[in-house]
């Protein structure tokens, strides 16, 4: 570890970090990772990897990608609250139900995934390895304003080559306290203090709009969370399965389960009279 | 979904455009006398099909003073289907219902032009077929008939019971396999020394049977096949995003046709 150190701390002063950490990042020895993709054969890589892949614009397209979520997270009173769903598809078929869509980047900071599930998975994995490297380099924990720049850059290095990712990063660090950003392939990087993101996100904001205030208490805030993804999965096909609540505070953040949506929905419905628009009786 | 002296037929209760779910009651199941019709694919057009065969079979009855048999209906579907044959309706009808007369089981599914496909066991259609054949395909046995736990104890030596539903279906492919029958003798602390089991043995299956002949009728034929085909359906629409949300199963007997709501995920 401590040779490792050695090989990675300067000086917290030393000005001529900056410059070099571009070259580090695409230094595959630093990195540890090699990102010297392979690049199909062709004259237009990206072109011919959109309509392979891309069942939007082709649906009988050879390879389909694993998409379509809601996540959402926002900023309030007690810190972030972030919830996402857990359902992935191929096309119409429904791969999985019980993906891990928050992605722990490290004890205080918080990754989200929608889009193309391997390019989150990938990118953010590597992301986290970028805030631990920083933490080694800088001896302090890295600000999510700086996690999500590396991320965003990286995607834009990345534009028009046919990822896919829209992630929100939140965290709390001493200098900027609760933070959060949006960051999604194209690379844009906004900070905000509320977002939804995915196929579902508009039913989402439908309910988070609606409930909304900073000074939510801890306990409405995770029900509200809960509460909008509970509706995003009800009206967006592509969305379901379990509902994985987080809330980060200034300790760092806190797990608040992984339930399965369909005990929840009847709960809400018969319980507190919410989604008369389904019925449970034969008439 | 055919059983043993029963069919069942079952749909999911959405109604969606692309991934927005716009209905949750939307039913794609519709009686007409003794036959029943399921009907997916373009919304507007399983409305427009469906009253026009509401219209059909009203004018069939007051020709004909009788109800439509299953398999005069299915081919007023297929001709009334093909005359669309360069403008069709968008939908994937299936049929069932029991034949009045024989008592026998009737079903079948169409292409939108009314190329009819006859089965014995069961039709699937719509975006989980996929997934619904593969259910089916593992699922669906011939005769199905539900082992009652409670009315399995009733006999110590359950042995017997076992033995008299393979007598009654002539099989031994069932629910109950050899290896089953074989397990229980094994394992049984029947004790075959003992002289009124040996005395049953003795006497023979066929004087067993002929006393007991009358516990027959409480074999559920029907409940099974709710079972299978409320299963089926269930699981295979968890398993595709556009399909779900509720579904309604019709079971129907020789005297009597049954609607149950299923609660399925609502997500």
């Amino acid at each position: 570890m401590d040779t490792l150190v050695a090989r990675y701390s300067r000086p917290t002063y030393d000005e001529t970090v900056t410059e070099d950490m571009e070259e580090e990042l695409l230094d595959p020895v630093a990195s540890g990772l090699s990102l010297k993709f392979a690049m199909p054969p062709v004259a237009q890589p990206s072109s011919w990897l959109r309509s392979a892949t891309d069942d939007r614009m082709n649906p009988d397209c050879p390879i389909k990608i694993a998409h379509g979520t809601t996540t959402l997270a926002f900023r309030f009173q007690g810190g972030i609250i972030v919830a996402t769903d857990s359902r992935a598809t191929s096309g119409d078929w429904i791969a999985s139900q019980t993906v891990k869509k928050v992605i722990e980047i490290n004890d205080k900071m918080l990754g989200t995934m929608a889009g193309g599930a391997a390019d989150c998975q990938y990118w953010l994995a590597w992301l986290g390895m970028q805030c631990r490297l920083h933490e080694l380099r800088h001896k302090r924990r890295i600000s999510v304003a700086a996690a999500s720049k590396i991320l965003a850059n990286l995607v834009y290095s990345y534009k028009n080559m046919g990822l896919s990712m829209g992630t929100m990063c939140a965290g709390v660090t001493k200098e900027e306290g609760p933070a959060l950003y949006y960051i999604d392939s194209d690379g844009t990087r906004l900070a905000g203090n509320l977002f939804c993101v995915g196929s579902g996100q508009t039913f989402a904001y439908g309910v988070l709009d609606a409930e909304y205030k900073y000074d939510l208490s801890v306990e409405d805030a995770l029900a509200l969370g809960s509460r909008s993804i509970l509706a995003a999965t009800h009206r967006d096909a592509y969305s379901g399965g379990f509902i994985n609540l987080y809330h980060v505070k200034e300790q760092g953040w806190e797990k608040h389960g992984f339930s399965d949506t369909n005990p929840i929905f009847w709960k809400t419905k018969l319980e507190k009279g919410e989604f008369t628009n389904v019925t449970s009786e034969l008439v | 979904m055919v059983g043993k002296d029963c069919v069942a037929i079952a749909c999911d209760l959405r109604l969606g455009l692309q991934a927005l779910t716009v209905s949750n009651n939307f039913p794609k199941i519709f009686q007409y006398g003794d036959v029943l019709l399921g009907l997916t694919g373009l919304a507007t057009d399983v409305a427009t099909v469906s009253d026009l065969f509401r219209y059909k079979v009203n004018m069939y009855r007051l020709r004909e003073e009788r109800n439509i048999a299953p398999s005069t209906f299915a081919n007023l579907v297929s001709s009334s289907l093909y005359e669309r044959r360069f403008g069709p309706y968008f939908v994937s009808p299936v049929v069932a219902g029991l034949d009045q007369k024989t008592g026998k089981p009737f079903i079948c599914g169409f292409d939108s032009i009314g190329c009819i496909d006859f089965a014995k066991d069961f039709i699937v259609s719509g975006t989980a077929t996929e997934q619904l054949f593969g259910m089916c395909e593992s699922l669906w046995e011939p005769d199905m008939v539900r082992l009652d736990l409670d009315f399995r104890t009733l006999f110590p030596p359950g042995i017997f019971f076992y033995m008299m539903i393979l007598l009654k279906n002539g099989q031994l492919n069932h629910d109950v396999e050899c290896s089953t029958i074989m397990h229980i003798i094994c394992t049984s602390d029947l004790n075959f020394t003992n002289a009124s089991y040996q005395s049953t043995f003795a006497t023979g299956f066929d004087e067993f049977f002929a006393n007991n002949l009358n516990l027959l009728d409480d074999l559920q034929c029907p409940e099974d096949l709710f079972e299978t085909i409320s299963q089926a359906l269930l699981n295979a629409v968890d398993r595709d995003a556009l399909s779900g949300w509720g579904a309604h199963v019709y079971i129907i007997e020789k005297d009597k046709v049954t609607k149950r709501l299923l609660k399925g995920r609502q997500d």
